[in-house]
């Protein structure tokens, strides 16, 4: 029995999100008892195999095949059964990813076994994984437990496990290269390279202060009060992607896991509820201010200074506070 | 071309999410249910399917009795008719046993394209299209921007993170998970609803499909999440909250 986890690279450059999956395994290899195989899948990925064999790791395994250079659903997810079928571990760990999202149900699916996606902590009972996951939009969290035959799967959210707590190993982890059969038939999707609509016309980047509006706002006709605020405080303005979805805002002034990321001195969130895919873009802001009238909005958990009250009472009296003081 | 699409009910989006005495679910009294909002662009993807390329829509849900409602709305929105598998322990089923569920249905029938949404609001597992494409042999894209039927291939837009898209192309059928705000979702018609009454809704026990109820993960316990960080309030009048706030930007978090 062991834990594997599986990175994820896109070219020989590694997803950010694999050393949060691979903080997580070396938790978990440590709370069961076990040994831990990091699998890494792609073509050519001889150096990419020799970087994780420095982290400490039992074994890295490597599937390499032409047919793996692209991502589709159908050569990974049989790559990454001939590593099951090796390792034969009780846990498999994955970050969080587009990627994941598109292939570990499918891979579950297929061997009959449970995905618990998505998840911010684990706990052990026993030497067992119990996994905590956000339910209803982050509002609340569940303790989950997978039953059936091992392996069990699960998903690593997104900033839950620290990438710089992933520790090197005394020595090199052995490196195996397994045999994957793949032929080109077998793939039924066709995936072009990736693109950009168009190139960021704002960068949000180097913003030192954002007032971001969200749903809260709740119409286009009050989009002007936030800008409003935005000038007063000398700020930028950005929106959650709903904002940008109904076109209230263009789609460059959108933060999150499929907008920008900022890490600003102040971040000013006005009506917005704090789902995770939001929380990645603006975590890393310094100050976080977060005004939404429900108490128990997930942005609260990650905010410094917190108002629970209707935005449109408190923006007037920040705009006004703020040229009172000049 | 014949078009399915997954919706889901689930509690309204301002509802009030309480714990309940067993504390592995919430209480379900006073709540508002609604379409899952997700489903609600998956819907009207497979509306506009059917207005370019012909065919029929149905929508399929799997839940309690009270999930008659957004199939309802569905019909009334523009689907031909309507798949109900009805049982009360669906309303708390992993994907897996939904997942199960929905394939068993559809399965049935002859069907071209299967859409979802990405996520459910209440559950939110991002998993049970995926897993009704494996249980059914079909291939499947995620988080789908944009959907081109008019080949032999269907042609679709898959967002990336940051930004980025690529294109994907597959054979039908095929099942894809529809991103929010791919489209603008239209709203029901009084004479939509009134069609609705007489469209057709098949229902299901799960017996009647072959599915047990065996869940493959189960929630042990439901709560409120702990602080990760130390949050001030501030309380007063607005006005003194706006002035508090400002102070403290100016003076304590030293940003301004
Ligand atoms: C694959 C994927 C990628 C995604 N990428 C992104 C992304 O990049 N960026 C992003 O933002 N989202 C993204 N999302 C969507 C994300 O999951 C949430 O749905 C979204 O962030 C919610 O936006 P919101 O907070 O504005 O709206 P809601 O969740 O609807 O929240 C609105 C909030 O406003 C509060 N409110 C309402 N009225 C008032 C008032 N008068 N005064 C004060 N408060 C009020 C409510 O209490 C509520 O908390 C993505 C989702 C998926 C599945
Ligand atoms: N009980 C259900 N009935 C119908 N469709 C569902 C159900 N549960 C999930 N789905 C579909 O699967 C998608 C993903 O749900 P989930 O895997 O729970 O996040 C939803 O957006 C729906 O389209």
């Amino acid at each position: 029995m062991s834990v594997l986890v599986v990175s994820e690279q896109q070219g020989g450059a590694w997803h950010r999100m694999t050393f949060e999956a691979l903080a997580a395994g070396q938790f978990a290899s440590r709370a069961m008892g076990c040994p831990l195989a990091v699998a890494v899948v792609g073509s050519g990925v001889d150096a990419l195999a020799a970087e994780l064999a420095r982290k400490r790791a039992s074994e890295i395994v490597a599937l390499d095949h032409p047919l793996l250079a692209t991502y589709s659903a159908d050569a990974h997810v049989a790559a990454l059964r001939r590593a099951i079928e090796h390792v034969r571990p009780r846990l498999v760990l994955f970050p969080h990813t587009y990627q994941v999202r598109d292939l570990a149900p499918k891979l579950a699916a297929s061997i009959g076994a449970a995905f618990v996606s998505d998840l911010v902590g684990m706990r052990f009972e026993d030497g067992a994984p119990v996994f905590v996951r956000q339910m209803f939009q982050g509002k609340l969290h569940a303790d989950v437990v997978a039953s059936g035959d091992p392996p069990h799967l699960a998903s690593v959210q997104a900033g839950a496990y620290r990438a710089d707590s992933v520790l090197d190993g005394q020595s090199d982890a052995p490196v195996r290269k397994l045999d994957v059969a793949l032929s080109r038939d077998e793939i039924a999707s066709d995936s072009q390279p990736p693109y950009q609509d168009a190139k960021d016309a704002v960068d949000l980047t180097a913003a030192k202060i954002i007032v971001s509006v969200g749903r809260g706002i709740r119409e286009p006709g009050n989009i002007p009060q936030a800008r409003e605020l935005a000038r007063a405080i000398g700020g930028e303005l950005a929106a959650s992607r709903p904002i940008c979805d109904s076109g209230w805002l263009p789609l460059d002034r959108q933060i999150g896991s499929s907008g920008q990321t900022v890490s600003p001195d102040l971040y000013l969130a006005l009506g917005i509820s704090g789902a995770i895919q939001h929380v990645v873009g603006m975590k890393g802001a310094k100050t976080i201010v977060a005004v939404n009238k429900d108490s128990g909005a997930p942005i609260f958990e990650i905010a410094d200074y917190g108002v629970v009250a209707d935005l449109f009472d408190i923006v007037p009296q920040l705009i006004k506070a703020l040229g009172d003081s000049d | 071309m014949d078009v399915f699409v997954c919706v889901k009910q689930v509690m309204a989006r301002d509802a009030a999410v309480r714990v309940d005495s067993g504390g592995t679910w919430v209480r379900e009294d006073g709540v508002a249910y609604e379409m899952n909002e997700p489903d609600t662009y998956a819907l009207e993807e497979a509306l506009r399917l059917k207005e370019r390329h012909g065919g029929q829509v149905v929508a399929v849900t799997a839940g309690p009795a009270r999930a008659a409602s957004t199939l309802r709305e569905a019909l009334a929105k523009g689907a031909d008719r309507a798949i109900h598998i009805e049982d009360d322990r669906l309303a708390q089923a992993d994907t897996h046993v939904t997942a199960s569920a929905l394939a068993a249905a559809i399965g049935r029938e002859s069907h071209d394209i299967i859409l979802t949404g990405l996520q459910s609001d209440d559950l939110g597992y991002g998993q049970t299209g995926v897993i009704v494409a494996e249980l059914l042999g079909l291939p499947h894209a995620t988080i789908i921007m944009e959907i081109d039927a008019s080949g032999g291939r269907l042609r679709c837009k898959r967002e990336l993170e940051a930004g980025w898209f690529q294109t994907v192309t597959l054979p039908q059928p095929a099942l894809l998970t529809i991103q929010s705000g791919i489209n603008k979702v239209r709203y029901a018609t009084l004479m939509g609803i009134k069609r609705a009454r007489r469209k057709p809704v098949r229902r299901y026990s799960l017996d009647d499909l072959g599915v047990g109820p065996v869940p493959r993960q189960n929630v042990v316990r439901l709560y409120q999440p702990q602080q990760s960080k130390q949050t001030q309030f501030l309380t007063g009048s607005s006005r003194e909250v706006a002035e508090k706030l400002v102070g403290k930007l100016r003076f304590e978090a030293r940003v301004l």
